[in-house]
Protein backbone atom coordinates (compact mmCIF):
# COMPACT_ATOMS: atom_id res chain seq x y z
CA UNK A 1 0.00 0.00 0.00
CA UNK A 2 1.08 3.54 -0.73
CA UNK A 3 1.22 6.01 2.13
CA UNK A 4 2.93 9.33 2.78
CA UNK A 5 5.18 9.68 5.81
CA UNK A 6 6.59 13.10 6.68
CA UNK A 7 5.83 14.32 3.18
CA UNK A 8 7.52 11.42 1.37
CA UNK A 9 5.84 8.61 -0.54
CA UNK A 10 6.27 5.20 1.09
CA UNK A 11 5.42 1.71 -0.12
CA UNK A 12 4.42 -0.72 2.62
CA UNK A 13 4.65 -4.39 1.73
CA UNK A 14 2.84 -5.70 4.77
CA UNK A 15 -0.90 -6.15 4.33
CA UNK A 16 -1.92 -4.89 7.74
CA UNK A 17 0.06 -2.12 9.39
CA UNK A 18 -1.06 -0.22 12.44
CA UNK A 19 0.61 2.92 13.79
CA UNK A 20 2.63 0.96 16.38
CA UNK A 21 4.07 -1.15 13.56
CA UNK A 22 4.76 1.91 11.42
CA UNK A 23 6.79 3.47 14.25
CA UNK A 24 8.80 0.23 14.36
CA UNK A 25 9.28 0.12 10.58
CA UNK A 26 10.43 3.74 10.62
CA UNK A 27 12.81 2.96 13.50
CA UNK A 28 11.42 5.65 15.79
CA UNK A 29 13.51 4.99 18.89
CA UNK A 30 11.45 6.93 21.45
CA UNK A 31 7.77 6.90 20.52
CA UNK A 32 7.11 9.05 23.62
CA UNK A 33 9.00 11.87 21.89
CA UNK A 34 6.79 11.81 18.79
CA UNK A 35 3.23 13.04 18.27
CA UNK A 36 1.44 11.34 15.40
CA UNK A 37 -0.92 13.04 13.02
CA UNK A 38 -2.97 10.91 10.57
CA UNK A 39 -4.59 12.81 7.70
CA UNK A 40 -4.38 15.99 9.74
CA UNK A 41 -5.89 14.53 12.91
CA UNK A 42 -4.03 13.94 16.17
CA UNK A 43 -3.91 10.27 17.20
CA UNK A 44 -3.68 9.35 20.87
CA UNK A 45 -0.83 6.98 21.68
CA UNK A 46 -3.21 4.46 23.21
CA UNK A 47 -4.98 4.20 19.84
CA UNK A 48 -1.84 3.32 17.84
CA UNK A 49 -2.47 -0.46 17.96
CA UNK A 50 -6.06 -0.11 16.74
CA UNK A 51 -5.27 2.43 14.02
CA UNK A 52 -4.66 0.51 10.78
CA UNK A 53 -3.32 2.30 7.75
CA UNK A 54 -4.82 2.32 4.28
CA UNK A 55 -3.58 3.43 0.89
CA UNK A 56 -3.40 7.17 0.56
CA UNK A 57 -2.95 7.87 4.29
CA UNK A 58 -0.81 10.88 5.15
CA UNK A 59 1.17 10.46 8.37
CA UNK A 60 3.29 13.08 10.11
CA UNK A 61 5.63 12.34 12.98
CA UNK A 62 5.92 15.56 14.97
CA UNK A 63 8.99 15.43 17.20
CA UNK A 64 8.96 17.01 20.63
CA UNK A 65 11.72 19.57 20.63
CA UNK A 66 12.71 21.45 23.75
CA UNK A 67 16.06 23.13 23.89
CA UNK A 68 16.48 26.83 23.94
CA UNK A 69 17.47 28.14 27.30
CA UNK A 70 19.95 25.82 28.91
CA UNK B 1 1.45 59.72 16.69
CA UNK B 2 5.03 59.71 17.90
CA UNK B 3 7.27 62.57 16.85
CA UNK B 4 10.33 60.72 15.65
CA UNK B 5 13.64 62.38 16.46
CA UNK B 6 16.28 62.75 13.75
CA UNK B 7 18.23 60.00 15.45
CA UNK B 8 15.24 57.64 15.47
CA UNK B 9 14.53 58.34 11.80
CA UNK B 10 18.10 57.37 11.04
CA UNK B 11 18.26 54.43 13.42
CA UNK B 12 15.09 52.88 12.01
CA UNK B 13 15.55 54.10 8.43
CA UNK B 14 15.83 50.60 6.96
CA UNK B 15 12.48 49.69 8.49
CA UNK B 16 10.89 52.98 7.46
CA UNK B 17 12.04 52.39 3.88
CA UNK B 18 10.00 49.19 3.72
CA UNK B 19 6.60 49.93 2.19
CA UNK B 20 4.90 47.42 4.47
CA UNK B 21 6.47 48.84 7.64
CA UNK B 22 7.14 52.55 7.16
CA UNK B 23 6.74 55.19 9.87
CA UNK B 24 3.44 53.65 10.99
CA UNK B 25 4.96 50.23 11.45
CA UNK B 26 7.93 51.63 13.33
CA UNK B 27 5.57 53.52 15.60
CA UNK B 28 3.73 50.26 16.33
CA UNK B 29 7.05 48.61 17.18
CA UNK B 30 8.04 51.40 19.55
CA UNK B 31 4.70 51.09 21.32
CA UNK B 32 4.74 47.29 21.46
CA UNK B 33 5.51 45.05 24.42
CA UNK B 34 7.08 41.63 23.87
CA UNK B 35 8.00 39.10 26.57
CA UNK B 36 10.82 36.64 25.97
CA UNK B 37 10.69 33.51 28.13
CA UNK B 38 14.21 32.21 28.56
CA UNK B 39 17.39 34.21 27.98
CA UNK B 40 19.24 31.30 26.40
CA UNK B 41 19.86 29.96 22.92
CA UNK B 42 16.58 31.16 21.41
CA UNK B 43 15.95 34.10 23.71
CA UNK B 44 19.38 35.65 23.07
CA UNK B 45 19.06 36.28 19.32
CA UNK B 46 15.38 37.14 19.69
CA UNK B 47 16.19 39.70 22.41
CA UNK B 48 18.99 41.33 20.44
CA UNK B 49 16.99 41.62 17.21
CA UNK B 50 13.84 42.89 18.92
CA UNK B 51 15.93 45.47 20.80
CA UNK B 52 17.61 46.52 17.57
CA UNK B 53 14.21 46.73 15.85
CA UNK B 54 13.00 49.22 18.43
CA UNK B 55 10.35 47.12 20.15
CA UNK B 56 9.57 49.68 22.85
CA UNK B 57 9.21 47.39 25.85
CA UNK B 58 10.87 43.99 26.05
CA UNK B 59 10.45 41.76 29.07
CA UNK B 60 12.87 38.89 29.60
CA UNK B 61 12.49 36.18 32.20
CA UNK B 62 15.06 33.61 33.34
CA UNK B 63 16.24 32.54 36.79
CA UNK B 64 19.59 31.16 35.66
CA UNK B 65 23.09 32.62 35.61
CA UNK B 66 25.49 32.40 32.70
CA UNK B 67 27.67 29.28 32.56
CA UNK B 68 30.65 28.74 30.29
CA UNK B 69 28.82 25.96 28.39
CA UNK B 70 26.12 28.48 27.41
CA UNK B 71 28.50 30.66 25.43
CA UNK B 72 28.68 28.33 22.40
CA UNK B 73 25.18 29.43 21.37
CA UNK B 74 23.63 31.96 23.77
CA UNK B 75 25.01 34.99 21.99
CA UNK B 76 23.71 37.67 24.33
CA UNK B 77 26.22 36.45 26.92
CA UNK B 78 29.96 37.07 26.83
CA UNK B 79 32.81 35.36 28.65
CA UNK B 80 32.93 38.22 31.16
CA UNK B 81 29.31 37.46 32.09
CA UNK B 82 29.91 34.01 33.57
CA UNK B 83 28.11 33.93 36.92
CA UNK B 84 25.92 36.93 36.08
CA UNK B 85 22.13 36.55 35.88
CA UNK B 86 21.23 35.84 32.25
CA UNK B 87 18.55 38.52 32.23
CA UNK B 88 21.01 41.17 33.47
CA UNK B 89 23.60 40.10 30.91
CA UNK B 90 21.00 40.15 28.09
CA UNK B 91 19.55 43.49 29.20
CA UNK B 92 23.00 45.09 29.14
CA UNK B 93 23.54 44.05 25.49
CA UNK B 94 20.00 45.04 24.48
CA UNK B 95 20.41 48.51 25.95
CA UNK B 96 23.85 48.84 24.40
CA UNK B 97 22.37 48.10 20.98
CA UNK B 98 19.41 50.39 21.54
CA UNK B 99 19.11 52.78 24.50
CA UNK B 100 15.77 53.85 23.01
CA UNK B 101 13.91 50.88 24.49
CA UNK B 102 12.82 49.73 27.94
CA UNK B 103 13.94 46.32 29.15
CA UNK B 104 12.15 44.66 32.05
CA UNK B 105 13.98 41.78 33.68
CA UNK B 106 12.43 38.99 35.72
CA UNK B 107 14.76 36.77 37.77
CA UNK B 108 12.04 34.26 38.35
CA UNK B 109 11.10 30.77 37.38
CA UNK B 110 7.88 30.89 35.39
CA UNK B 111 5.18 28.78 37.01
CA UNK B 112 1.41 28.43 37.27
CA UNK B 113 1.28 30.81 40.22
CA UNK B 114 3.08 33.75 38.59
CA UNK B 115 2.64 33.39 34.81
CA UNK B 116 -0.72 35.14 34.42
CA UNK B 117 0.51 38.21 36.27
CA UNK B 118 3.83 38.31 34.40
CA UNK B 119 2.42 37.97 30.88
CA UNK B 120 -0.44 40.45 31.43
CA UNK B 121 -0.03 43.52 29.26
CA UNK B 122 2.35 41.97 26.73
CA UNK B 123 1.31 41.92 23.08
CA UNK B 124 3.32 38.87 22.04
CA UNK B 125 5.38 36.21 23.78
CA UNK B 126 8.42 34.33 22.57
CA UNK B 127 8.85 30.88 24.09
CA UNK B 128 12.55 30.15 24.29
CA UNK B 129 12.36 27.77 27.24
CA UNK B 130 14.35 24.59 27.56
CA UNK B 131 11.72 22.36 29.08
CA UNK B 132 8.32 20.95 28.17
CA UNK B 133 6.40 21.74 31.37
CA UNK B 134 7.11 25.44 30.83
CA UNK B 135 6.31 25.22 27.10
CA UNK B 136 2.89 23.76 27.90
CA UNK B 137 2.40 26.30 30.70
CA UNK B 138 3.14 29.16 28.27
CA UNK B 139 0.72 27.65 25.74
CA UNK B 140 -2.10 27.26 28.25
CA UNK B 141 -1.62 30.69 29.82
CA UNK B 142 -1.60 32.31 26.37
CA UNK B 143 -4.78 30.44 25.37
CA UNK B 144 -6.48 31.60 28.60
CA UNK B 145 -5.38 35.23 28.22
CA UNK B 146 -5.59 35.45 24.42
CA UNK B 147 -1.96 36.55 23.97
CA UNK B 148 -0.30 35.21 20.79
CA UNK B 149 3.07 33.50 21.07
CA UNK B 150 5.82 31.80 19.13
CA UNK B 151 6.82 28.28 20.13
CA UNK B 152 10.40 27.27 19.43
CA UNK B 153 12.56 24.23 20.04
CA UNK B 154 16.01 23.06 19.02
CA UNK B 155 17.91 19.83 19.48
CA UNK B 156 21.09 18.51 17.90
CA UNK B 157 20.81 19.73 14.27
CA UNK B 158 17.06 20.30 14.22
CA UNK B 159 14.69 23.10 14.98
CA UNK B 160 10.96 23.66 15.01
CA UNK B 161 8.69 26.66 15.44
CA UNK B 162 5.04 27.61 15.19
CA UNK B 163 3.04 30.71 15.96
CA UNK B 164 -0.16 30.46 17.96
CA UNK B 165 -2.94 33.02 17.83
CA UNK B 166 -5.37 31.90 20.54
CA UNK B 167 -8.90 31.28 19.34
CA UNK B 168 -7.82 31.43 15.70
CA UNK B 169 -5.09 28.89 15.04
CA UNK B 170 -3.88 25.50 16.23
CA UNK B 171 -2.19 25.63 19.63
CA UNK B 172 0.81 23.63 20.85
CA UNK B 173 -1.48 21.17 22.65
CA UNK B 174 -3.54 20.56 19.50
CA UNK B 175 -0.56 18.61 18.19
CA UNK B 176 1.55 17.73 21.20
CA UNK B 177 -1.07 17.22 23.93
CA UNK B 178 1.11 16.83 27.01
CA UNK B 179 4.72 16.90 28.11
CA UNK B 180 6.56 13.65 27.37
CA UNK B 181 7.74 11.63 30.39
CA UNK B 182 10.83 13.34 31.86
CA UNK B 183 13.02 10.24 31.48
CA UNK B 184 12.36 10.16 27.71
CA UNK B 185 13.47 13.73 27.16
CA UNK B 186 16.96 14.45 25.88
CA UNK B 187 18.04 17.99 26.73
CA UNK B 188 20.60 20.13 24.95
CA UNK B 189 22.84 19.39 27.94
CA UNK B 190 22.64 15.66 27.21
CA UNK B 191 22.13 15.45 23.46
CA UNK B 192 24.08 18.47 22.28
CA UNK B 193 23.10 21.18 19.83
CA UNK B 194 24.84 22.89 16.95
CA UNK B 195 25.21 26.46 18.24
CA UNK B 196 24.20 28.39 15.16
CA UNK B 197 20.79 26.72 14.85
CA UNK B 198 19.77 28.63 17.98
CA UNK B 199 20.27 31.75 15.89
CA UNK B 200 18.35 30.30 12.93
CA UNK B 201 15.35 29.53 15.10
CA UNK B 202 15.48 32.52 17.46
CA UNK B 203 15.58 34.99 14.59
CA UNK B 204 12.55 33.31 12.97
CA UNK B 205 10.72 33.78 16.27
CA UNK B 206 11.78 37.44 16.41
CA UNK B 207 10.56 37.86 12.82
CA UNK B 208 7.16 36.48 13.77
CA UNK B 209 6.92 38.98 16.65
CA UNK B 210 7.79 41.85 14.29
CA UNK B 211 5.26 40.60 11.72
CA UNK B 212 2.53 40.30 14.34
CA UNK B 213 3.14 43.83 15.63
CA UNK B 214 3.33 45.48 12.23
CA UNK B 215 0.71 43.27 10.55
CA UNK B 216 3.07 42.44 7.71
CA UNK B 217 2.54 39.22 5.76
CA UNK B 218 1.15 35.97 7.10
CA UNK B 219 2.10 34.45 10.42
CA UNK B 220 3.39 30.91 10.84
CA UNK B 221 0.02 29.79 12.19
CA UNK B 222 -1.56 26.38 11.53
CA UNK B 223 1.84 25.10 10.50
CA UNK B 224 4.94 23.70 12.16
CA UNK B 225 8.14 24.79 10.45
CA UNK B 226 10.88 22.22 10.96
CA UNK B 227 14.41 22.12 9.69
CA UNK B 228 17.36 19.78 9.65
CA UNK B 229 20.59 21.77 9.43
CA UNK B 230 22.56 18.75 8.20
CA UNK B 231 20.77 18.84 4.86
CA UNK B 232 19.33 22.33 5.32
CA UNK B 233 15.91 20.91 4.58
CA UNK B 234 12.97 23.04 5.67
CA UNK B 235 9.43 21.65 5.90
CA UNK B 236 6.19 23.31 6.86
CA UNK B 237 3.78 20.72 8.22
CA UNK B 238 0.16 21.78 8.04
CA UNK B 239 -1.61 21.78 11.39
CA UNK B 240 -5.21 22.52 12.20
CA UNK B 241 -7.11 23.27 15.39
CA UNK B 242 -8.28 20.00 16.89
CA UNK B 243 -11.78 19.69 18.31
CA UNK B 244 -10.26 17.17 20.72
CA UNK B 245 -7.61 19.61 22.01
CA UNK B 246 -7.58 19.51 25.83
CA UNK B 247 -7.16 23.28 26.14
CA UNK B 248 -8.60 24.99 23.04
CA UNK B 249 -10.95 22.24 21.82
CA UNK B 250 -14.70 21.83 22.13
CA UNK B 251 -14.67 20.13 25.51
CA UNK B 252 -11.48 21.27 27.24
CA UNK B 253 -10.26 19.18 30.15
CA UNK B 254 -7.68 21.82 31.11
CA UNK B 255 -9.47 24.77 32.60
CA UNK B 256 -6.83 26.19 34.91
CA UNK B 257 -3.04 26.36 35.07
CA UNK B 258 -1.04 23.67 36.84
CA UNK B 259 2.67 22.98 37.20
CA UNK B 260 3.76 19.73 35.61
CA UNK B 261 6.65 17.62 36.77
CA UNK B 262 9.98 19.15 35.81
CA UNK B 263 12.06 17.62 33.05
CA UNK B 264 15.54 16.26 33.56
CA UNK B 265 16.80 19.54 32.10
CA UNK B 266 15.87 21.23 35.33
CA UNK B 267 17.70 18.77 37.52
CA UNK B 268 21.13 19.80 36.27
CA UNK B 269 21.33 22.75 38.59
CA UNK B 270 18.96 24.28 41.06
CA UNK B 271 17.10 27.36 39.86
CA UNK B 272 18.55 30.48 41.45
CA UNK B 273 15.19 31.83 42.46
CA UNK B 274 13.10 29.39 44.43
CA UNK B 275 10.58 27.60 42.22
CA UNK B 276 6.96 28.22 43.09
Amino acid sequence: MQITVNGEANELHEAEVNLSKLLEIRRVESPEMVAVQLNGEFVDMENYPSTFLKTGDDIEFLYFMGGGSR
Amino acid sequence: MIDFTEEQLERYSRHILLDDVGVDGQEKLLQAKVLIVGAGGLGSPAALYLAAAGVGTIGIIDSDSVEISNLQRQIAHFTKDIGVFKVDSAAEKMQAINPDITVRTYKEYLCAANITKIIAGYDFIIDGTDNFPTKFLVNDACIFTGIPFSHGGILRFNGQTMTVVPGESACYRCSFREAPPPDAVPSCAQAGVLGAIAGMLGTIQATEALKYITGVGELLTNGLLTFDARTLTFRKINLARQKSCPVCGEEPSITHLVDAEQSVCELKSEPVAAPC
